[in-house]
């Protein structure tokens, strides 16, 4: 089918009526300000419109349409209550600097999504104001370098990142003015202690680690792993892409970490809207609590207000983030609750262990071990004997509806 | 409990047999057994109906404006009812960001009709899918303009403060010296600009209409700066385009702009959209995703995530930005918005908001009290004096239902957009008289 662009649904002079005529005087503004130059925007009726947008509609795969295997970065329902709520007038017609007291039901949003989210992570505090995982990792990675500015700790410039993680992790670091220093993982895909032994030291700045970690394995050594770098006086961040793995089972702050990023978009169903909006929301310790976003919420007698954190970073954003996405995670967290919480990680993990177990015999798994939420497929023995490559299983994978899995560097696995 | 699980409880079992497992517990037996939990420390989970009566509680406590007057950031313009129908779409809402062509073909072409309307309203020849919002576009248009021997950047004092904050925190955290000018009468003080102006200067930062509503001299600053060697940053309002001269005709490098105006809700401030164009030499600079026009294997149209090479995935630490998710949908929004109101639609919303605000301006300055802070040329948001202590004035608005401007130590920053009527403009002079 040969889809037209919306220039070329359009015709001169056609138009919808949408807004009336200026009713009070209309001002003319002197001829040097005016634009000169033609503003070319479609001219559509609006059925050609809604038609368009139905076509496109078709070209687009989303978790509604099927399976979305996706590994690294979570694919789950996007429940309709969720969007139920977050299209409340009394949320959608709210402007971001009404006064305080006018809004103290956006404020109870963002107060108890942190408190849950906290308890959820094992963390002392959050922000919200980061719109997305990348601006939550550049949030956090700022927590750990005004913390150790505050201590006249200047020496610590390195981040280290393993070789396996995302690359948002070593493009944050790199913004945040950090060095990244990179280690190998080991034979079973997970940190290599001696490694990190060798790599730390008095400029270590922090690790930034998922766990599991993005081949899907949980690293069995995660409390010598904090320890270590914590010993060297560094920091430790958790990336929160694979959260939905463990929540309910294990908590980042109980596992050493002492700032994390969510990703509410992924973990916690809000959804990904081809690409955004997303939130990625920075909870850390109490030790980082004073360097978080400027404004934070809190709750006292008179209900709730916002405060300024003692030694903030500043703003990463305006306002207070993606709001309404925080209220669709509100939305599902209240309505999994404890119990929901861990059964969804744990549903997650079974069918990636029951996955895997079905494909073993027609694909080399890359670990052979307990996997959590996703695990990493070799297709290495394929392409040497049948000249198949991970690239055409994935396409092929398109042809019965199904969103390929991540392809994974080397990219002959997934 | 509400839950999305697929599997009953007889089936998980049947799964758990084939690997030869006997509960779900026991996948987790890498897990530290000191930091395993037993039970998280939050309420149980509840039905659909009891969360959809608990939220829509805590909804109920914001009290909703029928009549706004305040902007500074973020604006209350009509949204199309064909808006919100289209983003709705469960394919648009629930899809993964693009990274595989053959089936996301509906989301980067749509990406590229955002792209290829926003490079309409600045002028500028490239632009980017999104970044988080208006005030994140601007402060990576500092870090786009860098150069090794370029390291400073000049930020108007003019521009909105949230903007300002935001370009502060990304300059800093990279070692970059902000320079901040001086103002003269609201508006950029040109002499302190050209004094400020050296070799080490990258680029410089101006919003036009300014956080006080002014209309910049954008071009001189363009050609101030140019003669310097620095390049140009212009943050604005996507509505005042339509009318005003845009980023071409003032002779900017990047034009960054809060894409709010274009068909999002207020939303206590999120999502929002980062709208970011820029001159065809700057492309690969450009933080983000870029779709781009190709053909496939039979020579039909198609689209594709471009220039990745710029990209964190592909080039890690030395990426130009570490930005991953965007405001895809968004995005669409504001797509939508443009073609349905059209070149003329969105020409009249610029000239309604615009001249609703000079009428309004007007009428307040027949009270005692009320003048204007300067004279210079504003859009749609202007400063004026206020009589009474001017937080005292809102909250006497506010119990009769009116969001009036932002107050600003003694003085109000008033705003209208097109929902503004007359008829509703002279009920608010009125309400104000009375409540003096």
């Amino acid at each position: 089918m040969i889809m037209k662009l919306l220039f070329e649904l359009s015709s001169k002079d056609r138009r919808l009526d949408l807004i009336p005529p200026c009713d009070s005087e209309v001002y003319n503004f002197e001829e040097k300000l005016l634009r000169k130059e033609k503003l070319r925007l479609p001219e559509v009726s609006e059925v050609d419109l809604s038609r368009h947008y139905s076509k496109l509609a078709k070209e687009t795969h989303g978790v509604n349409d099927g399976f979305y295997p996706l590994g690294s970065c979570t694919m789950k329902y996007n429940p309709a209550i969720n969007e139920t709520i977050a299209a409340d007038k009394n949320f959608t017609n709210i402007h971001p600097l009404q006064p305080v007291e006018t809004v103290q039901g956006c404020l109870e949003v963002l107060y108890q999504a942190k408190k849950l989210l906290c308890e959820i992570t094992g963390m002392d505090d959050m922000s919200f104001q980061p719109a997305a995982g990348a601006h939550g990792e550049y949030a956090g990675l700022i927590l750990i370098k005004k913390y150790h500015q505050d201590r006249n700790d200047n020496k610590r410039v390195n981040i280290i990142v393993p070789d396996s993680a995302h690359g948002t992790n070593p493009a944050s670091a790199t913004m945040v003015g950090f060095k990244v220093v990179n280690i190998p993982s080991n034979e079973n895909g997970g940190v290599d202690i001696e490694k990190l032994k060798e790599a730390v030291g008095e400029d270590t700045a922090g690790l930034m680690l998922t766990n599991p970690n993005t081949l899907g394995l949980f690293d069995p050594n995660i409390l010598e792993i904090t320890k270590i770098v914590h010993d060297a006086g560094g920091l430790c961040y958790y990336d929160g892409a694979n959260l939905n793995a463990i929540m309910g089972k294990v908590r980042p702050g109980d596992m050493g970490f002492d700032c994390v990023h969510l990703n509410l978009h992924k973990t916690f169903s809000t959804p990904h809207g081809g690409g955004g909006p997303g939130s990625g929301p920075v909870g850390c310790k109490d030790i980082l609590k004073d360097f978080l976003p400027t404004l934070e919420v809190e709750k006292n007698k008179d209900g709730y207000s916002f405060y300024k954190p003692a030694k903030t970073m500043g703003q990463v954003r305006s306002f207070y983030g993606n709001f309404l996405v925080v209220v669709k995670a509100l939305t599902y967290i209240k309505t999994l609750g404890k119990e929901g919480i861990a059964e969804a990680s744990g549903n997650a993990v079974l069918n990636a262990n029951y996955l895997m177990n079905k494909l073993k015999d027609y694909y080399d798994v890359a670990y052979d071990l307990i996997c959590m939420h996703e695990f990493v497929l070799s297709l290495e023995k394929l392409k040497r004997e049948h000249a198949v490559s991970a690239m055409d299983i994935a396409k092929g994978c398109l042809d019965y509806g199904i969103h390929p899995p991540t392809m994974y560097f080397p990219t002959n696995c997934f | 409990m509400g839950s999305y699980v697929v599997n009953t409880k007889k089936q998980q079992q049947e799964m758990l047999e084939e690997l030869k497992m006997e509960t779900i517990d026991d996948l987790f037996i890498d897990v530290p057994k000191s930091v395993l939990l037993k039970e998280l420390n939050i309420p149980k989970g509840k039905s659909e109906l009891e969360v959809y009566n608990e939220l829509s509680e805590i909804a109920a406590k914001n009290t909703v404006f029928k009549h706004i007057f305040r902007g500074a950031g973020a604006y209350n313009h009509y949204i199309p009812s064909i808006v919100n129908a289209v983003v709705s779409k469960e394919e648009f809402l629930t899809a993964y960001t693009p990274y595989q062509p053959e089936i996301s073909q509906g989301i980067l072409q749509s990406i590229f009709e955002y792209q290829t309307q926003m490079c309409q309203l600045t002028g500028l020849d490239v632009a980017n899918a999104s970044v988080y919002d208006g005030a994140v576009a601007a402060a990576e248009a500092a870090l786009m303009v860098l150069e090794r021997r370029k390291s400073d950047i000049i930020v108007a004092k003019t521009v909105n403060p949230q903007v300002l904050a935001v370009i502060k925190t990304y300059c800093e955290s990279r070692d970059v010296n902000v320079i901040v000018l001086k103002n003269d009468d609201y508006a950029v003080d040109l002499k302190d600009l050209k004094e400020k102006l050296n070799e080490n200067i990258a680029g410089v930062i101006v919003q036009s209409p300014n956080y006080y509503g002014i209309i910049e001299d954008v071009k001189t600053i363009s050609d101030l700066t140019h003669n310097c060697g620095g390049k140009v940053i212009m943050h604005t309002n996507p509505i005042a385009l339509a009318l005003l001269k845009n980023g071409k005709e003032l002779d900017v490098d990047i034009c960054t702009a809060e894409g709010q105006p274009l068909g999002m809700p207020l939303s206590f401030g999120g999502p929002y959209l980062g709208i970011m164009t820029c001159k065809k030499e700057l492309m690969r600079k450009l933080p983000g995703r870029i779709v781009g026009q190709t053909v496939d294997t039979n020579n039909k149209r198609c689209f594709v995530l471009t220039l990745q090479a710029r990209e964190q995935h592909i080039r890690r630490e030395k990426a130009s930005s570490n930005i991953c998710s965007n405001q895809a949908l968004c995005a669409m929004r504001a797509s939508v918005y443009c073609a349905a109101l059209g070149p003329n639609g969105l020409r009249q919303v610029a000239i309604n908001s615009a001249s609703n605000a000079h009428y309004l301006a007007k009428q307040l300055a027949t009270i005692d009290g009320f003048n204007l802070k300067t004279d210079k040329e504003f859009f749609n948001e202007f400063l004026m004096t206020c009589p009474i202590d001017s937080k005292q004035l809102v909250n006497r608005l506010a119990d009769k239902g009116i969001l009036a401007g932002l107050p600003l130590e003694n003085d109000i920053l008033w705003c209208t957009t097109e929902t503004n009527s007359k008829k509703e403009i002279d009920k608010l002079v009125e309400t104000i008289k009375e409540v003096l």
